[in-house]
C-alpha cells in the first residue's frame, strides 16, 4: 500500500535525478549526436532507442562517466558530474550499476570475486558476510551454488546475469543497461525484463536502458528519448506508449511499428 | 572458355534502329565466372546507338549471383548512357532481387576512397600522428607514476592476490626458458672468446670474458627480451581483451582505476622478479660458458671457477642488476600502455601485442646503450 502511494506522488511531481542539457557527443571532430537535452526521474524505466548506429551506447558512455561531452552536462541531481572533484566522482560512481552488453566480468576472478569487488571495496563487511551477501545477489538472478565459476566456463545469458548481480552489488540507485535482451533467448529476455520491472518496485531503482527490442520497449519502458543517425539529435522524449500514440515524426512511428506505418 | 560461354550465355539482336533484344541464355553459374559487360555496350553503340534494351530470359535454364551481378553492372553503365532498360522479359525472382540491389543509393561518405597524398602534407601528418604517440605514452607515464605514488602511500587499490599470480607468471614460470637461452648464449659467448684467445695460448681468460659479459650486459638483456616477448606481448594481450570485453570500463564505473587496479601489479611484478631472473640468468650463462670452458685443454672446473671468482666485481653485478630493473619497468610499460590502447577487435589484440613486444625490445636496446655509455662516461 505504502509502495503505492510513493508511487503516485512520484507521478505527481517528477523528481528529476539525470539531467541531460545541450550534450554534444563527439569523437574528435567527428560529432555524433548533438543539443540532446531530457531528464530521467526517479524510478523511471527511461529508454534510449535509436536505430543502429546512432549512438546510443556512446550516450550511455557519457551518462555512466566513461566518456567526457564534446559540450553540455550530465548531472546527477544538483551535481554536474565532469565539472565535480574526484572525491564527488567517484562517490556518485558508488551510486550507480551498470551491466554491459556482454556482462563485462572480469575474466580472471570466479562469480563470487566478481560480485564481491565492490562490496569489499566499498564496505567495511567482514569476509563471511560478504561471503553471504554474494550468494544472495547470485541467488537473485538465478545462479544460486555458481559462486566458484569462471565467467568463461558458463553461457552467455549465465555470463549477462552474472554481471547483473555485480551491478545491484551496493544496492544502487541508478542501474545502466546496455542493450540487455542482445544474445538473450526470447524467454530469458522476458524474465530480464521482469527483473528489471521488480528491481525498479522493490528497491525504487531508476533504471536506464539502451535497446531496441520493441517488446521491451514497450513492456518495461515508461520515459524514453529517440536518437536519430541521420538528424545527429534526439527527435522526441517521453512515455513510449504516447510516443507511439502522438507523435507525428515519421521516423519514431516507423521505428515504433516496426516499419509498418511509414 | 570466357568467351565461349559469354556466346552461350548472351545474345544481342537488333529489332530495330534504336532497339536491341539482349538474349540471356543457358545456365548461369558462379564457377564459370561473370561476363564482361564491355562487349554488350560495344554492340549497342554501333552501327547506331540503341535508345532501348530489352531483356529476355525465355531460354535461361538456371541462374545465381552471378547473372544478377551482371545484370546490375549492365543497369548502372545504360543508366550512364542513357539507355532504357527493360526487365519485363526477365524471371519475377530476378527482377526483385535487382530492385532491392538498386533501392538504396550508394552512401557517398561509405564510399569514400583512400584518396592520394602528397608527400608533404603525408610527412606531416605522420609526424603529428608520432607527436600524439609520445605524449599518449608520456600521460600513461603520468598516470603509472601516480599510482605507484598512491601505492607508497598506501592508497592504491588493487587485489594483492593478483601482484602473487603475476609474481609467479613472470617469475617461476620464465625460469626454464631463461635457463636454455642462458646457457646458449653463455656458451656462444665462449666459443667466439676462445677462438681469439686460443691464438695467444690465453684460453683461461674465457672465463673472465663470459664472466663480466654475462653479468654486466647479456644475463640482464637476455632476460629482458624474453620477457618481452613473454610476458610484455601476456599483459598486452591480457588488457587488450578486456578492452575488448568491455573489463575495463566495468572496472572504471565500479570506481577503480584500470591503472592501479591492473597496470600497477604488473609492472610491480615485473620490476621485482627482473632482477631475480637477471642473477638466474648470469649464473646460468657461466655455467654454459664453463661447460665450454673445461672442454679446452688446461683448463679445469675449479680453475674456471676462480677466474670467474675473481674477474667479475660487484660493480658489474650491480650495473648489471640495475640494467635489468630499468629493462623490467619498461617491459611492463609498453606491455601494459599497448593494451590499454588497444582498439575494440581481435585483430587490435594481436596488433597490440605484436606492438608491446616491438616497443619493449626497442626500448631495451636503447636504454641498455644509455646506460652503457654513462657508465663509460663516469668510469664503472
Amino acid at each position: 500500500m505504502k509502495k503505492v502511494e510513493r508511487n503516485s506522488v512520484l507521478k505527481s511531481f517528477p523528481e528529476a535525478h539525470i539531467t541531460v542539457e545541450d550534450l554534444t557527443m563527439a569523437y574528435g571532430d567527428f560529432v555524433i549526436q548533438r543539443d540532446l537535452d531530457f531528464q530521467i526521474n526517479r524510478g523511471d524505466i527511461f529508454i534510449i532507442m535509436g536505430g543502429s548506429g546512432c549512438g546510443k551506447s556512446t550516450l550511455l558512455r557519457h551518462l555512466i562517466g566513461l566518456k567526457p561531452p564534446a559540450k553540455g552536462r550530465v548531472r546527477y541531481g544538483d551535481i554536474s558530474y565532469w565539472e565535480a572533484s574526484p572525491e564527488e566522482r567517484e562517490h556518485l560512481r558508488r551510486r550507480i550499476g551498470v551491466l554491459f552488453q556482454s556482462g563485462a566480468l572480469i575474466s580472471s576472478m570466479t562469480l563470487a570475486e566478481n560480485v564481491a569487488l565492490p562490496i569489499a571495496e566499498y564496505t567495511t563487511l567482514a569476509s563471511d558476510d560478504i561471503r553471504d551477501l554474494v550468494a544472495l545477489k547470485l541467488s537473485l538472478v538465478g545462479l544460486a551454488g555458481y559462486e566458484g565459476f569462471y565467467p568463461s566456463e558458463i553461457s552467455g545469458g549465465m555470463q549477462k546475469r552474472a554481471g547483473l548481480a555485480r551491478a545491484m552489488a551496493l544496492d544502487p540507485e541508478i542501474l545502466f543497461f546496455d542493450e540487455p535482451s542482445a544474445g538473450l533467448d526470447p524467454i530469458s529476455a522476458r524474465l530480464l525484463d521482469e527483473l528489471i520491472l521488480e528491481l525498479r518496485d522493490s528497491l525504487e531503482t531508476t533504471v536506464v536502458v539502451v535497446t531496441h527490442e520493441l517488446a521491451s520497449i514497450f513492456a518495461i519502458g515508461n520515459n524514453s528519448v529517440f536518437l536519430d543517425a541521420d538528424a545527429r539529435t534526439m527527435l522526441a522524449t517521453g512515455d513510449p506508449h504516447r510516443l507511439l500514440e502522438e507523435s507525428e515524426e515519421p521516423k519514431i512511428r516507423k521505428f515504433l511499428t516496426r516499419g509498418e506505418v511509414a | 572458355m570466357a568467351l565461349e560461354n559469354e556466346k552461350e550465355q548472351l545474345q544481342l539482336d537488333r529489332q530495330a534502329d534504336t532497339r536491341s533484344v539482349l538474349s540471356i541464355c543457358g545456365n548461369w553459374n558462379i564457377v564459370h565466372g561473370i561476363p564482361a559487360t564491355d562487349s554488350v555496350m560495344k554492340e549497342l553503340a554501333q552501327p547506331l546507338r540503341s535508345q532501348q534494351l530489352f531483356l529476355n530470359a525465355d531460354r535461361l535454364t538456371g541462374w545465381d549471383s552471378s547473372l544478377l551481378s551482371f545484370l546490375t553492372k549492365l543497369q548502372s553503365r545504360c543508366a550512364a548512357e542513357e539507355i532504357e532498360l527493360v526487365t519485363d522479359g526477365l524471371p519475377d525472382g530476378i527482377r526483385r532481387l535487382l530492385a532491392l540491389a538498386s533501392a538504396v543509393p550508394k552512401e557517398e561518405e561509405t564510399q569514400a576512397r583512400e584518396e592520394t597524398v602528397a608527400l608533404l602534407p603525408r610527412v606531416g601528418k605522420a609526424a603529428v600522428a608520432q607527436m600524439n604517440a609520445a605524449l599518449e605514452m608520456l600521460g600513461f607515464l603520468g598516470d603509472a607514476v601516480v599510482a605507484f605514488l598512491k601505492l607508497c602511500q598506501g592508497k592504491a587499490r588493487f587485489r594483492k592476490s593478483d601482484v602473487f599470480l603475476l609474481l609467479q607468471e613472470c617469475g617461476a614460470q620464465a625460469l626454464p626458458i631463461v635457463s636454455l637461452i642462458s646457457i646458449l648464449v653463455g656458451m656462444i659467448l665462449a666459443f667466439v672468446s676462445a677462438i681469439q684467445l686460443k691464438m695467444f695460448g690465453a684460453q683461461i681468460f674465457v672465463a673472465d670474458l663470459v664472466g663480466i659479459g654475462m653479468t654486466r650486459e647479456m644475463g640482464a638483456m637476455m632476460a629482458a627480451i624474453i620477457m618481452a616477448g613473454r610476458t610484455g606481448a601476456a599483459f598486452a594481450a591480457q588488457l587488450g581483451t578486456m578492452t575488448v570485453n568491455e573489463e575495463i570500463d566495468a572496472i572504471s564505473t565500479m570506481g577503480f582505476s584500470p591503472i592501479e587496479f591492473l597496470v600497477l601489479p604488473r609492472m610491480l611484478a615485473l620490476v621485482l622478479m627482473m632482477p631475480l631472473l637477471c642473477v638466474y640468468a648470469d649464473l646460468m650463462g657461466v655455467v654454459g660458458g664453463a661447460i665450454v670452458g673445461v672442454n679446452m685443454p688446461d683448463v679445469t672446473w675449479l680453475q674456471y671457477y676462480e677466474k670467474t671468482r675473481h674477474a667479475v666485481s660487484m660493480t658489474d653485478c650491480g650495473i648489471g642488476l640495475f640494467k635489468s630493473a630499468v629493462f623490467g619497468m619498461l617491459v611492463a610499460i609498453s606491455g601494459c600502455l599497448r593494451g590499454m590502447q588497444c582498439g575494440r577487435s581481435a585483430s587490435a589484440v594481436g596488433q597490440a601485442a605484436t606492438s608491446a613486444v616491438v616497443t619493449g625490445i626497442v626500448l631495451i636496446i636503447v636504454a641498455d646503450a644509455i646506460i652503457t655509455i654513462l657508465c663509460d662516461v663516469i668510469g664503472i
